[in-house]
């Protein structure tokens, strides 16, 4: 067998192996450059569309941090005109800083429930309407039956799912794994800012973006920073890859 | 195709009535008269009458002073109704949705009508010319809104046909009073200077509605047709409800889930005939011992859908307590309004807030939450952050201005800002470190201070000063002192978190 010949056939079946693990035809769902600098740590170099991201959240300063990075990939998912829905307990997302990440504030629901049930319970109606582009739900915690609740919801509508936890464990390759059934897991939290040309005061919002689990994936970190209307890669520290974890999912 | 509506106007009503019944009087000046606190006064007078200088409001002796020949006959109070409803009930034949208009007119949903007659303008000409060959003096006008036609026939000469989306232009040239409004507001108006209907539109709403309160805005936006304005046929039209007895009363759910399906069958089957959608339905169940239960549901948009309706009402289903039994079951539909099928799209994936699957989905969420757990927030004119945000009354709002993007905003923002222990090195400076939750912040990087003074036409208080900092392990805040640093009484509180 010639080795051309071997390399289609691999290429095949790894393709063949994605959809059978819920990551549909992925060559379509380019969704730009928002993720470029990281893109080779996803399956086939394509942030997977239509499955629930996990973020892990430390404080109030990582859920700014976590929103400031989802609004910078969502910026790059939302097409003309598209819808999400953004599941809180309170409020406090603020609607006119997300225009500063190219979001049209008015194109996004905000609902306000109290009750951790009831934001599962939202989310789940929501993941499941495909007329959406995607839905953010902030949560303290996710079990294995509910996280595979939401990827089964969304298998069938595609639509993105962003989960925020607030008081999810975050897992090292030691410790007993948080085991959910989510595409991918990541942490962010702020780093400092970086001068722009030596001007005095806060340069570009910055982070320190840890992918601790991606199915089909390579996990890694990176720092990043929102610089005139995209992410890209910041600072001198190199991008490294997380030793490979046990592999979940 | 849009809504057309025909306004007629009787130029001269009453006097027109009397001078057919009397026609020895037809061109005779003549006055209809009442007594008003003892004094025979002139209520009504003819042409011929006021071409003379008799006016209405004037004594009869006065008028009697310059015509001494004047004929004079009786008022009768509520005569203009009986005549509006009777040449109302005679104008069903060109529509069946026909409308009172008092003082002096009636109103023709002639929507789907005109093309019977061949075309808008032959349709406006035969009730015009029909009326004037009875006798009356008319006017009238065919448009896309009723205060469109009310206006176009008053104040436009001839029998106007306005064209579909082209009253704008039209409307904006004619005076202020052709917006139906009270005298006292149309002399506080031209005062101002505002003489045209385009003159008042191009004002911001917020100011025209803290002079001349909500009446003003809701009367352009009637005129306009951003409203839709309602009207009250003559024919009241038969109410959406059916009716469902049971011979032997119903205790299961399986039953009273039949009994709402075939209700919401016969309902939605009607309203789809009629190009309808409901926006509130009520589900009553009567029980045999007299006690009804009611269910209600609500929609964003107009829908005619079965499958979605029975969604809506399936998770309150299990309320209703059967008891004894169930021997009749009514499914009432309110707040109808027009549902024009739209043709769907091919891609009806990210349609945007058009979409039916949202709408249904927020239905969804709204009959389980509650409406007021669902926010979707539009910018607005304030500096105060706080109320730089407000909540949009409805899906299709937009915003009518643009979100800010100059200064820097938190991602988020805490709902009541949260007080700080600051140190600062000299007035007006960024703090050197803060006290949050009892961790202590250095500060490495600042921005600032961006002054947001308080709005004292709304609130008493202090101004802001905010700064943006950053501290030495890259989390970034949004602070503010209260007040003047030389006040002593200034307080410094934590507001937001950056990105």
């Amino acid at each position: 067998m010639r080795e051309a010949q071997k390399i289609e056939i691999l290429d095949q079946l790894r393709q063949g192996i994605l959809r059978m693990q819920g990551l549909k035809d992925l060559r379509r769902m380019n969704i730009g450059d928002a993720l470029d600098p990281i893109r080779a740590a996803f399956p086939n170099h394509t942030f997977p569309v239509g499955a629930v991201h996990e973020f892990i959240c430390s404080g109030s300063e990582g859920t700014a941090a976590t929103t400031g990075f989802i609004a910078g990939v969502l910026t790059s998912l939302i097409k003309r005109g598209g819808v999400s829905v953004w599941i809180t307990a309170s409020q406090t997302v603020f609607p006119v800083a997300l225009k500063s990440f190219n979001i049209e504030p008015d194109h996004i629901i905000f609902i306000n429930l109290e009750n951790e049930k009831d934001v599962m319970w939202a989310m789940n109606e929501a993941l499941r309407c495909e007329s959406l582009t995607a839905v953010i739900g902030e949560l303290s915690n996710i079990d294995f039956k509910n996280s595979r609740r939401l990827q089964l919801a969304v298998e069938q509508s595609m639509v993105t799912g962003f989960v925020m936890l607030s008081n999810a464990r975050r897992s090292n390759s030691l410790g007993k794994q948080n085991q959910t059934a989510c595409v991918s897991r990541w942490t962010i939290t702020p780093v400092p800012s970086q001068k722009v040309d030596d001007l005095p005061g806060l340069g570009y919002p910055r982070w320190n973006v840890e992918l601790l689990k991606i199915r089909n994936g390579r996990p890694g970190a990176w720092q990043l920073a929102w610089e005139n209307g995209r992410l890209c890669i910041s600072g001198g520290a190199p991008s490294q890859v997380l030793s490979q974890q046990r592999r979940v999912g | 195709m849009g809504p057309r509506f025909v306004s007629i106007w009787f130029r001269h009503l009453k006097t027109d009535w009397f001078a057919l019944r009397h026609q020895a009087t037809r061109d005779q000046p003549f006055v209809l008269r009442t007594s008003v606190h003892g004094k025979m006064v002139v209520t009504v007078a003819n042409a011929a009458a006021r071409r003379v200088g008799i006016v209405e409001g004037i004594s009869l002796a006065d008028a009697r002073a310059v015509l001494p020949l004047l004929h004079v006959l009786d008022d009768q109070p509520d005569l203009t109704e009986k005549l509006l409803r009777r040449l109302g009930e005679w104008c069903i034949r060109f529509t069946p949705h026909v409308a009172v208009n008092p003082p002096d007119g009636l109103l023709l949903d002639a929507t789907g009508c005109a093309h019977l007659w061949g075309g808008d303008q032959r349709y406006v000409e035969v009730i015009a010319r029909r009326l004037r060959e009875r006798g009356y003096d008319v006017g009238a006008a065919m448009s896309d809104t009723i205060g469109a036609s009310w206006a176009v026939a008053r104040y436009c000469a001839g029998d106007t046909v306005v064209q579909t989306d082209s009253h704008h232009k039209i409307l904006f040239q004619l005076p202020v009073e052709a917006l139906r409004l009270e005298v006292e507001t149309v002399v506080r108006l031209r005062k101002l200077g505002l003489i045209t209907i385009g003159q008042v539109a191009s004002v911001d709403r917020s100011y025209l509605r803290r002079r001349f309160g909500e009446v003003l805005n809701r009367q352009i936006d009637y005129a306009l047709g951003v409203e839709q304005e309602p009207i009250e046929p003559l024919q009241p039209v038969e109410p959406y409800s059916e009716r469902l007895p049971c011979i032997d009363p119903v205790v299961t759910a399986t039953g009273i889930g039949l009994a709402l399906d075939t209700l919401l069958e016969k309902v939605c089957i009607r309203l789809q005939q009629e190009q309808k959608g409901l926006r509130t339905a009520m589900f009553r169940s009567y029980r045999v011992d007299g006690r009804v239960q009611e269910l209600k549901v609500a929609t964003n948009r107009p829908t005619h859908s079965v499958a979605h309706l029975r969604k809506l009402f399936d998770p309150m289903l299990s309320s209703i307590e059967p008891d004894l039994g169930l021997e009749l079951f009514v499914l009432e539909a309110q707040g109808i309004e027009n549902k024009i099928p739209t043709q769907e799209k091919l891609w009806h994936h990210n349609g945007g807030l058009e979409n039916v699957g949202l709408s249904e989905l927020l239905d969804r969420l709204a009959g389980r939450f509650g409406s007021g757990s669902i926010k979707r927030f539009l910018p607005d004119e304030h500096y105060w952050p706080e109320r730089s945000f407000r909540p949009a009354a409805s899906l299709s709002e937009v915003a009518s201005t643009s979100w800010r993007t100059d200064k820097l905003r938190p991602v988020r923002l805490l709902n009541e800002p949260v007080r700080i222990e600051v140190t600062a090195p000299i007035p007006d400076y960024p703090p050197m470190l803060f006290r949050y939750k009892s961790q202590v912040h250095n500060i490495v990087n600042a921005d600032g201070p961006e002054r947001i003074e308080a709005e004292w036409w709304q609130q008493d208080g202090k101004h802001r000063d905010y700064y943006r900092v950053e501290d030495e392990e890259g989390r970034r805040y949004w602070i503010f002192r209260l007040g003047h640093y030389n006040d002593k009484t200034y307080q410094w509180f934590l507001h937001g978190f950056f990105a």
